[in-house]
């Protein structure tokens, strides 16, 4: 990736300068690196050896720390079945985004990205806005067009399917993920469309010219130059996406709690209902590790594929 | 690159508290004035002006103090506070409804003792019972301002053309009117499920009907539990009520506000449980901002057959104000102020309508309902403060959570009873 390269680089341009740099430079170096070094220290890695430090015990969120109880935390945490059911419901964010999301986003951008003419720019514009909006914002509108009494869904199903009793997707726990399941695609479909639309306009047209030269229909043109200059859009589109879906909560909240009885409860939601609200800080703060480890483990993953691929 | 979001993102919330010490200030502003952060919940639009004037009063009475009012919604109240608490930096003066929650943080020391203030410097008198929700080991750590009991409140007219002159004083007859109720095409009970505390009311009443104070102290001080006989009995009771369908559709993931008061201010359901400010927040959340009116009635709640609960047991709570460990002696003036009898009478005959505590304030109560609720709180032989408040915090989100699992019919009786028991077993100190 671009990221470890320029690392590379520079590693190797400081060790050409080391012989010769003075002990000025040397300063230098690190007071520019002080800032930076502080600001990482205390909101990321405080942060984060606290919460380690925090997870070990049974601990409020007030008073002082006394109660070390371990592992029990941990132990508490793997035997609730209400943990598993939010790592499932991540689970299915993950894979309805991946499959469902993702290859709806590549189509519209295939076909917002082809021509600059006006309509083409106005679609590419609406698409994008649920994108701009917050996550909370989003909830409350489609908590409203959800309502079952007074909600714009009550409205289209009286006008169009007058037998049909309309109860609230919301209210039902087998239809509340699926109803959360659409605005979150509805909310981030854009951002990953345009990450495609610059993929797309970034192929140089010479490529299907030759193609079609070569006698390539549509379809060979688009598997064998279209998705091979897409990747580096798809793999990033992917990170996000994956990492967005672990860590979804906003909206889920803003949308009922997670509730009813815990059928949109993800990992984050979990954390929050039985760390935070529940008062119990040092549990709260186990989950979040967990949640960590699950985002440090696929991130090396991710990284050992593409650097594989790449090699 | 990417990963440092991962982490920022998770921690964010953990950090969220350390920001919020950074935001809050402190009491000396720079003009020289004291200020008192007063942090509250009635974020109605006929409500939070009822503060503001409270604490212009009390500005104008003493110029060397700013007060800064933050309202919040009864759910974001909640959580907000949860956070700052941790943070270790409460509001100097703030809502309370007293009990477990609130010994928790008294516990913790993040609560200013007033024993001695109120003992010896107030100028009202408050009932010792009510007192006593917002003491925790002898010590007073803040004072309802208004007290009263859950019950169910009804729509005169909609019982009326049921038959029903007079309300159902039983269960099986309770059950009965809602049967009729439905048949005749109205919603017989408006309920906001998707807050889980108003059905959760549902369940608590029912068993304290059936077991009464001893129950429940067998269960929490005793040598029972909460998988005892009253409590499963009271989830099969609420069963029944459930499979005759008595609440307005999508009502697991209506709010209290919004659609429950909605409902019943605005005449489209015929019954809800709730405490002594349901017609405040009926009016405020009603089309014509006038609610019910005079066809709003209140009565407790029905009597089980053959439960060892009073009738005049009665579970509810107040809405009270504690002070924060750092809160500037002021804050301690202001409270005296509010529990004023003055200062109740206006609160009283206000908006909020509340059930004063002050004694003496309570003969501006008007209307009949809340005389009504003000003599059964004094009736009261056993006062049951809400589970949610009344147990630790993370049991109170369990009961909560449980008996949305049996509106919901994804939980049983027992599996209730017995999901609130493992909580209070781990919870209990």
């Amino acid at each position: 990736m671009d990221v470890t390269t320029l690392a590379v680089t520079a590693k190797k341009g400081s060790s050409d300068h080391k012989a010769k740099a003075t002990n000025r430079e040397r300063a230098l170096f690190y007071a520019l690196l002080l800032p930076a070094f502080l600001l990482v220290t205390m909101f990321i890695i405080y942060p984060v050896v606290n919460t380690v430090f925090y997870s070990f015990y049974d601990w409020n969120g007030f008073g002082p720390l006394k109660n070390f109880v371990g592992l029990k935390n941990l132990r508490t945490l793997l035997r609730d079945p209400l943990f598993w059911n939010a790592l499932r419901n991540n689970g299915i964010v993950i894979g309805f985004s991946i499959f469902v999301q993702l290859p709806i986003a590549f189509l519209l951008a295939i076909l917002v990205s082809k021509s600059s003419s006006r309509p083409t720019i106005f679609f590419r514009t609406v698409f994008f806005l649920p994108y701009i909006l917050s996550e909370i914002i989003t909830g409350v509108i489609w908590r409203f067009i959800y309502h079952p009494q007074f909600g714009l869904l009550q409205q289209v199903f009286a006008k169009l399917a007058p037998d049909y009793s309309y109860t609230g997707f919301l209210a039902d726990p087998k239809t509340v993920f699926i109803a959360i399941l659409f605005v979150v695609f509805w909310k981030y479909f854009g951002f990953h469309m345009i990450l495609y639309v610059a993929g797309l306009q970034g192929i140089p047209p010479e490529y299907y010219e030759a193609a079609l030269i070569d006698g390539a229909n549509p379809v060979q043109a688009f598997v064998y130059v279209t998705l091979p200059f897409m990747k580096n859009a798809i793999q990033m589109s992917l990170f996000f996406c994956i990492i967005g879906s672990l860590q979804v909560f906003d909206i889920i909240w803003s949308m009922g709690q997670g509730g009813p009885v815990h059928a949109a409860e993800t990992a984050v939601v979990y954390l929050y209902k039985f760390g935070i609200k529940s008062s119990k800080m040092g549990f709260g703060s186990m989950v979040a590790i967990v949640i960590f480890v699950i985002c440090l483990a696929f991130n090396v993953l991710y990284q050992r594929v593409i650097n594989k691929e790449e090699r | 690159m990417n990963m440092r979001k991962g982490i920022v993102g998770i921690v964010a919330i953990l950090m969220v508290a350390s920001l919020t010490v950074a935001c809050s200030g402190k009491t000396k502003a720079d003009n020289g004035k004291v200020t008192i952060n007063f942090w509250h919940l009635d974020s109605n639009d006929l409500h939070y002006p009822e503060w503001e004037k409270i604490a212009a009063k009390f500005m104008e009475a003493h110029p060397n103090v700013d007060i800064k009012i933050t309202v919040l919604e009864n759910e974001a109240y909640k959580s907000k506070l949860a956070t700052v608490m941790q943070s270790g930096n409460p509001p100097d003066i703030f809502r309370s409804w007293g009990g477990g929650v609130m010994n928790s943080y008294a516990e913790s020391g993040l609560l200013k003792d007033i024993t001695n203030e109120y003992k010896n410097k107030w100028d009202s008198k408050i009932g010792e019972g009510a007192v006593g929700v917002y003491s925790y080991k002898g010590k007073i750590y803040g004072l309802p301002y208004t007290m009263g009991g859950v019950g169910i409140w009804y729509n005169k007219d909609l019982l009326a053309k049921v038959g029903y002159t007079n309300p159902p004083e039983t269960w099986k007859d309770f059950l009965d009117c809602v049967k009729k109720l439905k048949a005749a095409g109205i919603t017989p009970i408006a309920l906001g499920e998707g807050d889980k505390w108003p059905g959760h009311f549902w369940w608590v009443y029912l068993a304290v009907r059936l077991g009464g104070k001893e129950a429940f102290n067998k269960a929490t001080i005793g040598n029972g539990s909460f998988n005892d006989e009253t409590f499963v009995k009271a989830g099969e009771l609420l069963q029944e009520l459930i499979a005759l369908k008595p609440f307005q559709e999508g009502f697991l993931a209506a709010t209290y506000g919004g659609d429950q008061a909605a409902l019943m201010g605005n005449g489209k359901a015929a019954m809800e449980l709730m405490g002594q400010w349901a017609p405040a927040v009926e009016i405020g959340s009603s089309e014509d901002k006038k609610g019910l009116g005079d066809k709003l009635g209140f009565m407790s709640f029905p009597a089980v057959e053959g439960g060892k609960g009073k009738l005049t047991d009665l579970m509810g709570g107040g809405d009270g104000l504690v002070i924060g460990k750092n809160a500037p002696k002021e804050a301690v003036e202001f409270l005296k102020y509010i529990t004023s009898v003055e200062n109740e009478k206006f609160l009283t005959t206000g908006p909020l309508g509340i059930v004063p505590t002050a004694i003496g304030a309570e003969t501006a109560l008007t209307d009949p309902n809340l005389v009504a609720i003000n003599k059964a709180v004094s009736a009261a032989a056993y006062f049951q403060l809400y589970y949610d408040q009344y147990l630790p915090p993370a049991t109170g989100e369990v009961v909560k959570d449980a008996t949305q699992g049996l509106f919901a019919g994804t939980m049983g009786p027992k599996e209730v009873a017995a999901a609130v028991d493992a909580s209070y077993q781990a919870e209990k100190k």
